[in-house]
């Protein structure tokens, strides 16, 4: 399963949400759709109508920046960044 | 007498000012996660409060508290144009409650609607067809600061009734609960070319007398103006007051002639003129104007109050209350004629609304 890294940004949103977790998923996408199943309501934190990602949310698979059409593979890490920006 | 509490919306989340005699006042917050707030509204028939509010990372919701900010839930399920509409919300501006139907104004111009308590959200109007909303739609003919739907304001009798200011272009009033639309902007001033004779203006507050339903202020981008019949024609009061330009306006709640504004300069500094922070109240609907200072910093002073940063309460002697671009708050308990300072150092504060709570 790809372990998935999520801001902590979000944790205060989603009561019960971990730092990290460990989700069955092939590609960024269905990692998010995940999210939405147990925490209704993520997606829009993380997506805009398309769906893309916001864009100042970045998300890495095994380092790479990635899409939501991105792959992800058993044993990959996903790191989804609130961009380091703003004031 | 009720405890009375002020809902502060501010660049950095939501704050609460609570006080049982409006002498001494109790802080609580920061609500919504630091997220910018732009408006904060009390629902006094379900006692619910509602937050607009956009984060640049996370989007844009409505956040919910049911017991006075002990704790808060947030949606935006609904909240959206269609992907292929080519337009985008950037953010929720604005909140209106009434009779059980709650509307948020948003960024690209639109409204949509909860009737589930802000669980979930359908898109209303984007007062399409009216004119001007040809141009409002194009990213590249936002103003500055591009709040869409500046405001919203429900008729105290009549729920399918409402008004909204699109920003830069002007007051629609609906009376079918947004089926069709009539602009409201007869009389305006303009110092600018326009390509439609309704719209065009830059209305940047719209108050109601509870005292007298006909009776409408607004501070305008040129000047402040008054509706003796309930916005369908506007006269300019702007004469005595030191400037044309300011954001922030309020109605004594048992007077009709009564009205306060706070006069900013015009250019882009938008501050109070001269370093000297004041309002100016009329009693006379707009014939005359006293400056009234008293306990506000008198040099030095160079702040601001937007559009929904100043609220009246409605006691019988009213007490008025405004936020500043500096995070101070300010309140009187005698009409304005004396002001004390009630809270300093919060973040940039976006709105201030009253609440009695029993």
């Amino acid at each position: 399963m790809a372990n998935v890294h999520l801001p902590s940004t979000l944790g205060p949103l989603f009561p019960g949400l971990p730092r990290h977790l460990d989700v069955q998923a092939a590609t960024v996408h269905q990692v998010i759709d995940h999210l939405e199943r147990e925490w209704p309501g993520i997606r829009d934190r993380l997506c805009e109508p398309g769906p893309t990602l916001r864009s100042h949310i970045h998300v890495y698979v095994n380092r790479e920046r990635a899409k939501l059409d991105t792959p992800v593979a058993e044993q990959s890490r996903v790191d989804v960044i609130a961009a380091i920006s703003g004031g | 007498m009720p405890r009375t509490l002020l809902l502060i919306g501010t660049r950095k989340g939501a704050f609460f000012l609570e006080s049982d005699d409006r002498k001494t006042w109790e802080l609580r917050g920061p609500f919504c996660e630091g997220w910018p707030v732009y408006h904060l509204i009390h629902d006094a028939k379900s006692g619910a409060v509602y937050a607009a509010a956009a984060s640049e990372w996370h989007g844009q919701a409505v956040w919910r508290s049911q017991d006075l900010g002990e704790t808060w839930t947030h949606s935006s399920e609904g909240i959206a144009y269609d992907a292929d509409a080519g337009r985008k919300i950037s953010k929720v501006s604005t909140l209106a409650v009434s009779d059980g139907r709650l509307l948020v104004g948003v960024e690209a111009p639109g409204v949509f609607e909860s009737r589930d308590e802000g669980h979930t959200w359908s898109l209303l109007s984007t007062l399409a067809g009216q004119p001007g909303s040809e141009q409002w739609d194009d990213p590249s003919n936002q103003p500055p600061g591009h709040l869409g739907i500046s405001a919203l304001m429900f008729d105290r009798e009549n729920a399918d009734r409402f008004w909204a200011i699109v920003q830069g272009v002007g007051l629609f009033e609906t009376t079918d609960y947004a089926q069709s639309w009539t602009p409201r902007n007869r009389g305006l001033r303009a110092d600018w070319p326009r390509e439609h004779e309704e719209v065009g203006f830059c209305v940047h507050k719209l108050v109601r007398s509870s005292a007298d339903g006909d009776r409408m202020y607004q501070q305008n981008h040129v000047g402040m103006h008054r509706s003796d019949d309930a916005g369908q024609t506007w006269t300019e009061i702007t004469e005595g007051l030191p400037t044309e330009f300011g954001f922030a306006a309020a109605t004594h709640p048992h007077d009709r002639d009564t009205f306060y504004v706070i006069p900013l300069d015009p250019g882009h500094g938008r501050t109070m003129p001269d370093g000297h922070a004041a309002v100016w109240r009329t009693r006379d609907a707009g014939s005359s104007w006293q400056r009234l200072d008293s306990g506000l910093p008198q040099r030095d002073a160079y702040v601001g109050v937007l559009r929904e940063a100043m609220a009246v309460d409605a006691e019988d002697a009213p007490g008025l209350y405004f936020g500043t671009s500096t995070g101070q708050v300010f309140a009187s308990k005698d009409e304005g004629d004396t002001w004390t300072q009630i809270a300093d150092y919060l973040p940039p504060i976006s709105s201030v609304e009253v609440a009695a709570i029993e």
